[in-house]
């Protein structure tokens, strides 16, 4: 019982990391980005590569993974990124899915279209028992990196000279460029981080979660789930809605494992029909 | 302008252009021109269908759905069921198989009326999901992941069998395409097509001069499930076999970008945007199969940096001003 919760914590904080990136360009510049799934990929891929085919070991494999991904989408912000912001919802649908397709598509011809594997290092195979409670050493590893980046996060939005900066950007994009900020250049770096964190979630997860080239089409939901349902407006409410997605989908696969993801998307209907703005906005936030 | 004005100014929009003639006669000679060709035809008419019915909810009232499979999805296997349990005459189950998937849509509908964009992309998408899980675990019912066998069609009208050139049921998909395009016409060019337009272009404008917005919605996204469950049921009816992928995410993205291709909100944009669709397909597939939905993909993003209502307006392309 308290190892399936645990599992789901683990489970729950794997889904916040992959998904902040999303809640970030989701909530700051209103843009649906439907391709989030194809970073976290591309971090998988990136580190499975550099595990399986040179050797690197997993620890330096993790903030390589990141590198990678937030160039990527530093590269592809100004490209192709920015002329979508202000574009309707629809546009961004399909410019997104279009990525999609393209990953998936360019994953395959590129890897090929089989399950791909990661060897963790010896120690963090097995589990330990703490009171009767087994818990996996990779998941509680998960936990702690995670909670570390959680953490982290939320210093460098509330504390920091570029958090502040950011969410001024957020607020009124044009009333912060008035004051001298160069707000893309904020956007840039943003969009980029949070790329870097899907990357990273893809790396830890691609043990948990499995990679194959269908990852971003697969996990797509799960993201948007999290986004839609903790809101946007804060840190928090992704962190709850993921950490209660995690715990649900876990318990649920467990216990009733005929109704599969069933409970998880009925959940989010009910939810969504109750809250629409999310379970966590603020009153009267939101676009 | 007059009242007279306006009344008359509405009834020129509504009125039938050559083209529309033109269009539906070249339907109807590609059953006599093309005989050899029945099959891929047939699944054009179906994909048209289905796009013409996105297009009510997408063109007309402005909701972005990601999930329009569910429909199709749920008529195609409210056909083959009904078909294998109950009788097998393709009527009584295209009927019925609209009735499932209308009364889903009513249920759904409600679903769609509050929040942002965001919210109804999820909720449309969590339900075409959770179709998909229910007929994948039910499988006493649906045959699970092998997907539903031994549907058994009778013949049309009791003397036209299914046959293996497909000839049959292409006259008979486009027969119901026709039916439900003259329908919708009807539909789009009356009152309530218009209040449709006018919410979509501003809902809470819509509201204030008087329209009940929630129930116009309501009403066409019931409208447009039925006609996607047509099309799934013509699907299921003519190819006698329904599985899982009718409910698949790629068939929702696919059939937005064929209205897409197509041009939204002019009730055609499905049937043009269907043909081209399939015909790049078949093109593309015999090229390289395996990674066809990368050259999709590209076409997607192409198509939004450019600028989709270009694709459309041809005068446009040299820095001509939009009309």
């Amino acid at each position: 019982m308290l190892t399936l919760l645990f599992d789901g914590i683990a489970y729950g904080m794997l889904l916040f990391v992959l998904a902040v990136g999303l809640a970030v360009t989701l909530g700051l510049m209103n843009f649906i980005n439907l391709a989030h799934g194809a970073f976290a990929m591309a971090g998988g891929y990136i580190t499975v590569m550099l595990m399986n085919r040179l050797g690197v070991p997993f620890l330096l494999c993790l903030p390589l993974a990141f590198v990678g991904t937030a160039l990527l989408g530093a590269l592809l912000e100004p490209t192709l990124y920015r002329r979508m912001y202000g574009k309707p919802h629809l546009d961004q649908v399909l410019f997104s899915i279009g990525l999609v397709f393209m990953a998936v598509a360019g994953v395959d011809y590129l890897v090929g279209s089989t399950q791909q594997n990661i060897q963790l290092p010896e120690w963090l195979k097995g589990r330990f028992d703490i009171a009767w409670i087994g818990m996996g050493k990779y998941r509680s590893f998960i936990i702690v990196v995670c909670g570390v980046l959680t953490v982290a996060l939320q210093w460098v939005l509330a504390k920091t000279r570029f958090g502040s900066q950011l969410r001024a950007s957020v607020d009124d994009p044009r009333v912060a460029g008035g004051l001298g900020l160069n707000v893309n250049r904020i956007f840039l770096l943003t969009f980029a981080m949070g790329s870097g964190l899907a990357g990273l979630g893809g790396a830890l997860g691609a043990e948990v979660l499995g990679l194959d080239p269908g990852f971003p089409l697969k996990f797509m939901i799960y993201f948007l789930i999290v986004v839609s349902v903790g809101g946007t407006t804060t840190l928090t409410g992704p962190l709850l809605a993921a950490l209660l997605l995690g715990i649900a989908d876990v318990a649920g696969k467990y216990y009733v494992p005929k109704l599969g993801a069933f409970i998880v998307y009925t959940l989010m209907i009910v939810i969504l029909l109750i809250r629409p703005q999310g379970l966590f906005a603020r009153a009267g936030g939101g676009k | 302008m007059s009242a007279g004005n306006v009344v008359a100014a509405l009834r020129a929009h509504a009125r039938w252009r050559w083209w529309e003639f033109a269009l539906l006669a070249a339907l109807l000679v590609s059953w006599v021109a093309l005989p050899g060709h029945a099959l891929l035809l047939n699944e054009i008419a179906i994909l048209a269908l289905f796009a013409v019915s996105l297009d009510l909810i997408l063109g007309y009232a402005g909701v972005v759905s990601l999930g329009h499979a569910a429909f199709f999805g749920i008529g195609s296997y409210a056909a083959a069921l009904f078909a294998k349990l109950v009788m097998p005459d393709p009527l009584v189950g295209m009927a019925v198989a609209v009735a499932i998937a209308a009364a889903l849509g009513a249920m759904c509908s409600v679903l769609i009326l509050r929040g942002t964009d965001l919210t109804r992309l999820m909720v449309t998408l969590g339900v075409a999901s959770i179709l998909y899980e229910l007929a994948n675990k039910l499988d006493w019912l649906t045959g699970g992941a092998d997907g539903l066998q031994g549907v058994v069609m009778g013949p049309l009208l009791g003397q036209f069998e299914f046959d293996l050139s497909g000839r049959t049921a292409y006259a008979y998909t486009l027969v119901v395409l026709i039916v439900c395009l003259l329908i919708a016409r009807k539909l789009v060019h009356s009152p309530f097509g218009y209040s449709l337009q006018a919410l979509r272009d501003n809902r809470l404008r819509a509201g204030s001069i008087g329209l009940s917005v929630n129930l116009r919605l309501v009403a066409v996204y019931t409208v447009a499930a039925a006609m996607a469950g047509a099309a799934g049921a013509l699907l299921a009816q003519t190819s006698g076999f329904s599985s899982l992928d009718v409910f698949e995410f790629h068939r929702s993205a696919e059939v937005l970008l064929v209205l897409v291709i197509g041009g939204t909100g002019y009730l055609y944009g499905g049937i043009f945007g269907a043909i081209v669709f399939k015909l790049l397909h078949d093109l593309i597939s015999a090229w390289t199969p395996q990674y066809w939905n990368f050259w999709l993909g590209l076409f997607l993003v192409v198509l939004v940096l450019v600028g989709r209502e270009k694709l459309l307006r041809p005068r446009t392309w040299f820095g001509a001003k939009k009309p």
